[in-house]
């Protein structure tokens, strides 16, 4: 099963290798990785997404701790939690397709932020499964190129966890 | 009776790999071997190993060398794999097996030298568990490898060593590690060779350099004052024949690094020495007045450039290098060309036209003359110079020489007399201290009839004397020189001409060296006279087992001319 | 008051107390050196390979509780420390290691004697630091001994640059610590630790396991008065051999690959397992799924990445061994348990440790000789890897905590004898003994220098058989005998290699030499090899086959006696 690990970590060079290399060395499972940084601009929050059962998550969680700079984890998956990922889909569009993929653009609640000669580039916000829906739905146009943010993921309602807690 | 039963059991888990066609991960892994045409493994078994260790003892055509650190093995592979230009191949366990080795990893990447290292691990299910002896050697080693496997299922097996093989030896060298687990060693499949290597990632850079090429003839043609500095690159891709031939051709005088050292012909009225913080000051005149430079394979490390700033300041610079990653990291230059030394120098060959330098020769020859390298002379006290001196006597060129890190190792640089590459093996980049003892035992199993001749410190001895005992066993006739001075000298160096002479912890206490050579069943002389050096490096020569030779030279002698540390390299000390 | 980077860490080193430093100079940290030589303070030890540097601070650190510091130079002095940091990480010794660094504009391009050691040592430290600024330095040597001592101790590594160390920064020593990331647990929780009471004083058959932890706590009185209140049999970790007296009746000695046979077959029948300051390595355990099968098991442990890591655990009690079981003692009941015990003591009689008793000199007699003849002086015991490290860990019988040091984790040959010179150091009136074979101690046999410089007169009980034994004895079994490159002809003559460092050499080859000149050797006052020849068909019995529960080890048999 995939888990949703939100977290903080000191906002310092060298942190995101720490944390890959440990992925890496014990050989978990890495599905996406997402870091940036916080309100505070000495933390960075990461959003880790991974594959493992509950050992390994315990493990992973446990592992993650061990490091210095880690302040502080959250496994959100079981959290009422709003997750969202961006993607841009760089998808073949010759002119007597570009009507059909506008149309899909809508629905999805896309928008294009680039027209070629015969490409187009569609950026999509959303969660996991509105961003294949719209994979699929433009894979029969020849997609050229995807790029992927990863997950990032916050909490709902007052929940507050920077760390200060 | 429970115990046989459990033996038998235990045992026949051993047999199992003669069942059917197919084959364990360790048999497939020397397989593998056999097809790459190694003669050679240096390794220490282990629990991880054991598997390979027994594939080892069933293959006749593969030799095993067991030395007593793994520090050992991998410097003396490292000998190997510079002397003859193969790879050299090395085998560890797991965990402190493993981390023993990372010194000479870190050695052979420094001075891109091709090796393939095997290490064993615990079991892919143990693995991040922190089980008995495991160790995560591919992260350890991830700054200091072109590339590590960590092989997880034995189908991938001998694809992995197939494409180590072809890493190691190609494009720049180095070293690339296969970390084994050992139920991957037990695991079983049908063996087979890829013929094919898809490595999408690893495009060796295609041929396509004319352009550059022909523009480096022009600037060649209108040099006035050419210098060429040749680097380890040269020995790698066997270009010395085009390097001597283009210097003869266009009159340039030639400057050789440290690990260029042998690429040109030491004796060749051309050749200027090495560059750089302990080079020649004729060497560091000429490339600090060129209005030329061609650096052929090297790296503009700082030991070469000193001050990068005032470095070869009027003149263009040409760089002649297979990795383009060091083109303009150290150095700005005018004209690139990523190439093997030897392909391009072949190119640019057919392009230039011979061409007179007098005037800049006669410059060079009046440097040559005014400044040369000299010492003071001693009756009565041994200088390290002059016995390199007498090894250049006594092997007249004909022999391989390994050093150590320290003054001797710049001592040597600057008056061991080299004529044929790959004849001069040293810890450039890293300047490993412990490094020449092994390697030179590398250096004579290649080559059973040569002669090898080790110069090493008595700090840098200590490092690996325990070696000795492989020397002996395998009954090794090196000639082992220590320049022994009862100081890390080249540190003790620093704290003379920098800090006051304030000798904080260099002073170092060593064992009676000729009786430590005796307690081993090897051979121990001691020179305590300049008289009495040609005479005992001959009877050493002459000697077919390990020598070792205790000399005391005098304790307090500085490599000179030197650059001090960031400084321009035409502003020498004791020049 | 303005001082350079050097200055600053040599005086924070002061200010950690630190009165010993092992390392080896060279060019990235001249001006730590040229600093240090001022200190009056701080003695330094110049090892003769770096490796040996590790091995000795891991050594001073694990005698004397405090935290051990050795230095290098940048590039290859940094890398021949791999070995020992991990080591020292492995089995949780607090180590702070100072390396030079080529000056910060040179750092990534590859310069002469450069080497990404933080890269290099992330997977084998608890932290590491690469020092960029001379403000912060002072600040990352107090964290570095902070994170190195507390929590799970470990390694810490703090790299150096020369720029750096050059420079000129106020002196100023900041008083307190403060890592947002990193606050370890030391206090039990409260329900936990009454469950734990409870399985306790309901367990039938119980077994007390203590391992490293319990050292690195202080632990070692609680652990008696639990042991005793109780009355349940304990067994130990390789690691915390001598936490517990093994000569008391309720000692068990050591569990595992090659622990005691009745070690093993009581932790296979016990009804609860109280596992403090252990981690259930592989060595100790087996095949997990037959390892204490009917046990419940509690597992106390400050490293909570522990619990449930390798085993599963019914109670998990994160925290500090000392301060858990402070609170949890007054609720444990005192009593008898006659029934387990009496059973206890029929299976230790019934399968004792033994070995052969041919007319050759075997090794555990001597092991078991050294063990009476130093058992009422105040000694220290270091091994190296192999099979003398198990015979000394079965035989010696130790009794004392701090006084059994070996590389259990990692299994480093080399590391017992520049461990008896950084132990010999720290405790300058107590003997120590370096049990070590001919494969390990060839590793780092260069130190000798060093301990004739500094006049330590360690003891090396040398088991020279010319050959990898261990990996003999595994040939034997998994391989069909095929002994391939265990073979150590061309060993010294380890008696005028002794000599030739002005040390004494011994040298052992009859059974009734032992005692004599084991006395020899032990009551001189100088840097003495004593080396016992035996033969390398010698066997380490019991042994746990791979994949096997440990109650199905193989046993030592008459007649098989040395293992032909």
């Amino acid at each position: 099963m995939k888990h949703t690990l939100s977290v903080l970590v000191e906002n310092k060079p060298g942190v995101l290798t720490r944390v890959a290399g440990l992925f890496a060395r014990r050989g978990y499972n890495i599905d996406s990785l997402a870091v940036g940084r916080t309100e505070n601009p000495e933390i960075s929050r990461m959003t880790i997404v991974v594959e493992g059962d509950d050992r390994v998550i315990e493990q992973v969680t446990k592992q993650l701790h061990k490091l210095i700079e880690v302040i502080k984890i959250n496994d959100i998956t079981e959290d009422e939690h709003v997750h969202r990922e961006l993607i841009l889909i760089k998808v073949n569009a010759d002119p007597a397709h570009r009507m059909e993929i506008m149309q899909i653009v809508n629905v999805f609640r896309a928008r294009v932020v680039d027209f070629g000669r015969n490409s187009l580039i569609i950026e999509v916000t959303g969660d996991e499964g509105k961003i294949n829906a719209i994979e699929n739905s433009l894979h029969p146009f020849g997609i050229r190129e995807v790029v992927r943010t990863g997950k990032v993921a916050m909490v709902r309602g007052p929940k507050h966890k920077n760390g200060k807690s | 009776m429970a115990v046989a039963k459990d033996l038998r059991e235990v045992c026949q888990f051993g047999n199992l790999m003669e069942v059917g066609k197919k084959m364990s991960g360790a048999d497939i892994l020397i397989k593998s071997l056999e097809c790459e045409g190694v003669d050679t493994i240096f390794g220490y078994p282990g629990g991880a190993v054991l598997n390979i260790y027994d594939a080892i003892y069933r293959c006749k055509k593969i030799k095993h060398i067991l030395t007593r650190h793994e520090q050992g093995l991998i410097h003396a592979a490292d000998g190997y794999a510079r002397s003859t230009g193969k790879p050299g191949v090395c085998i560890a366990t797991s965990g402190p097996g493993a981390t023993n080795l990372v010194t000479g990893i870190a050695t052979a990447y420094m001075d891109s030298v091709p090796l393939v290292i095997i290490t064993g691990q615990v079991a892919v299910s143990y693995i991040g568990k922190d089980s008995f002896q495991e160790a995560d050697i591919t992260g350890i080693t991830l700054p200091i490898t072109k590339y590590s496997y960590l092989v997880k299922d034995v189908r991938d097996l001998a694809r992995y060593v197939r494409e180590a093989f072809h890493l190691a030896t190609t494009g720049r060298p180095g070293p690339v590690l296969i970390d084994l687990p050992k139920d991957v060693t037990y695991a079983e499949t049908e063996f087979f060779y890829p013929p094919e290597i898809d490595l999408p990632g690893y495009k060796l850079k295609p041929n396509g350099i004319e352009k550059e090429v022909e523009k480096a003839s022009e600037m060649l043609k209108e040099a006035q004052r050419p210098v060429i500095i040749a680097g380890g690159g040269v020995v790698n891709s066997g270009a010395h024949e085009e390097l001597l031939a283009l210097a003869e051709k266009l009159q340039i005088p030639v400057s050789t690094t440290l690990m260029g050292k042998g690429s040109f012909p030491e004796n060749h009225p051309l050749y200027l020495g090495m560059p750089g913080m302990h080079g020649t000051a004729y060497a560091n005149y000429a490339i600090s007045d060129c209005d030329l430079l061609l650096a052929v394979g090297m790296r503009f490390d700082d030991r070469v450039t000193g001050n990068v700033k005032t470095f070869a300041k009027d003149a263009k610079v040409i760089h002649i290098d297979i990795d383009a990653a060091e083109i303009n990291k150290n150095i700005h230059v005018d004209l690139s060309i990523v190439s093997d030394a030897k392909n391009a120098l072949e190119k640019l060959l057919g392009l230039v036209n011979e061409k007179d330098n007098r005037r800049w020769l006669d410059k060079i020859e009046y440097w040559k003359k005014e400044y040369p390298l000299k010492y003071c002379k001693d009756s009565t006290r041994i200088k390290p110079q002059y016995i390199l001196e007498k090894i250049n006597e006594v092997t007249a060129g004909d022999a391989y020489f390994v050093t150590d890190t320290g003054q001797h190792q710049m001592w040597a640089a600057q008056y061991l007399k080299c004529v044929r590459p790959r004849s001069f093996m040293t810890s450039g980049g890293l300047g490993t201290m412990g490094y020449g003892f092994p390697a030179a035992m590398g250096v004579q199993i290649a080559h059973p009839e040569a002669k090898v001749v080790t110069i090493v410190g008595d700090g840098g001895f200590q490092m690996n004397s325990q070696e000795l005992a492989t020397a002996v066993h395998y009954n090794l006739p090196l000639t082992i020189c220590i320049f022994n001075n009862g100081y890390l000298g080249m540190v003790r160096q620093w704290q003379d001409l920098f800090l006051d002479k304030r000798y904080s912890h260099t002073e170092i206490s060593q064992p009676d060296f000729v009786k430590l050579a005796e307690s081993y069943g090897a051979v121990g002389m001691r020179v305590e006279k300049p008289e009495d050096v040609k005479k005992t490096l001959e009877k050493a020569m002459e000697t077919p087992r390990p020598v070792v030779i205790d000399f005391l030279i005098e304790q307090e002698e500085n490599v000179f001319p030197m650059v001090p540390a960031g400084g321009s390299i035409d502003k020498m000390l004791g020049r | 008051m303005a001082v350079t980077g050097a200055e600053i860490l040599i005086k924070t080193l002061e200010y950690e107390g630190v009165d010993t430093v092992f390392g080896y100079p060279g060019g990235a940290v001249l001006p730590i050196y040229d600093a240090l030589k001022e200190s009056s303070k701080i003695k330094h030890i110049l090892v003769r390979q770096e490796q040996a540097a590790v091995h000795a601070a891991s050594g001073y650190a694990r005698t004397t509780g405090k935290v051990g510091v050795c230095m290098a130079t940048s590039g290859p002095g940094a890398t021949n420390l791999v070995t020992g940091i991990a080591t020292a990480y492995m089995d949780s010794i607090p180590v702070v290691i100072i390396t030079g660094q080529v000056s910060t504009e040179m750092v990534g391009t590859d310069a002469f004697q450069e080497v990404d050691i933080t890269g290099i040592t992330m997977p084998i430290s608890k932290h590491n630091y690469l020092v960029k600024n001379v403000k912060d330095l002072s600040r990352i040597i107090r964290e570095a001994f902070h994170i190195a001592k507390t929590g799970r101790p470990g390694p810490v590594l703090v790299d150096v640059p020369k720029n750096v160390s050059a420079q000129l920064t106020k002196y100023n020593i900041p008083e307190d610590v403060d890592l947002r990331g990193y606050k370890p647990t030391y206090k039990g929780h409260p329900t936990q630790i009454k469950n734990a009471a409870e399985l306790i004083n309901e367990a039938k058959k119980p077994v007390i396991f203590a391992g490293g932890g319990v050292i690195n706590s202080e632990a070692a009185a609680e652990l008696k008065i639990l042991v005793e209140k109780t009355s349940a049999p304990i067994t130990t970790t390789l690691n915390a051999l001598g936490v517990f007296p093994e000569t008391h009746p309720q000692s068990l000695g050591m569990l595992g690959l090659h622990g005691t046979p009745y070690a093993n077959y009581v932790v296979t029948e016990c009804d609860l397992l109280v596992g403090l300051g252990v981690r259930f390595d592989d060595r100790v355990t087996g095949a997990v799924e037959k390892f204490a099968p009917n046990a419940k098991k509690i597992h106390i442990d400050i490293d909570p990445a522990e619990i449930g890591k390798n085993v599963e655990v019914d109670l998990p009690l994160v925290g500090d061994v000392k301060t858990i079981l402070e609170e949890l003692l007054p609720l444990v009941e005192e009593r008898e348990n006659r029934e387990w015990n009496a059973r206890v003591e029929k299976i230790k009689k019934e399968y004792p440790l033994r070995y052969g008793e041919t007319l050759a000199l075997r090794p555990q007699y001597v092991i078991e000789k050294l063990g009476e003849l130093t058992r009422d002086k105040d000694v220290v015991i270091t091994t190296d890897v192999g099979q003398h490290q198990m015979w000394t860990a079965q035989y010696y019988k130790f009794t004392k905590p701090r006084t059994m040091l070996t590389s259990g984790g990692l299994g480093t040959m080399g590391y017992g004898f520049p461990a008896a010179i950084g132990a010999q150091l720290g405790n300058r009136d107590k003997l120590v003994v370096a049990v070590t074979g001919d494969g390990s101690f060839q590793m780092h046999m260069a130190e000798m220098g060093t301990a004739v410089e500094n006049n330590l007169p360690v003891k090396v009980l040398l088991f020279n058989n010319n050959c990898l034994a261990l990996v003999r004895q595994l040939q034997h079994f998994y391989c069909n005998k095929s002994y391939s490159a265990v073979d150590f002809s061309g060993n010294p003559d380890f008696i005028r290699f002794a000599e030739c460092y002005g040390a004494k050499g011994i040298r052992i080859t009859k059974t009734e030499e032992t005692v004599p000149k084991l006395e020899e050797a032990l009551n001189n006052d100088s840097l003495t090899i004593i080396e016992c020849v035996v033969s390398n068909e010698e066997m380490v019995y019991p042994m746990v086959p791979n994949n096997k529960g440990l109650n199905e080890m193989i046993h030592f048999e008459e007649g098989e006696d040395n293992g032909r």
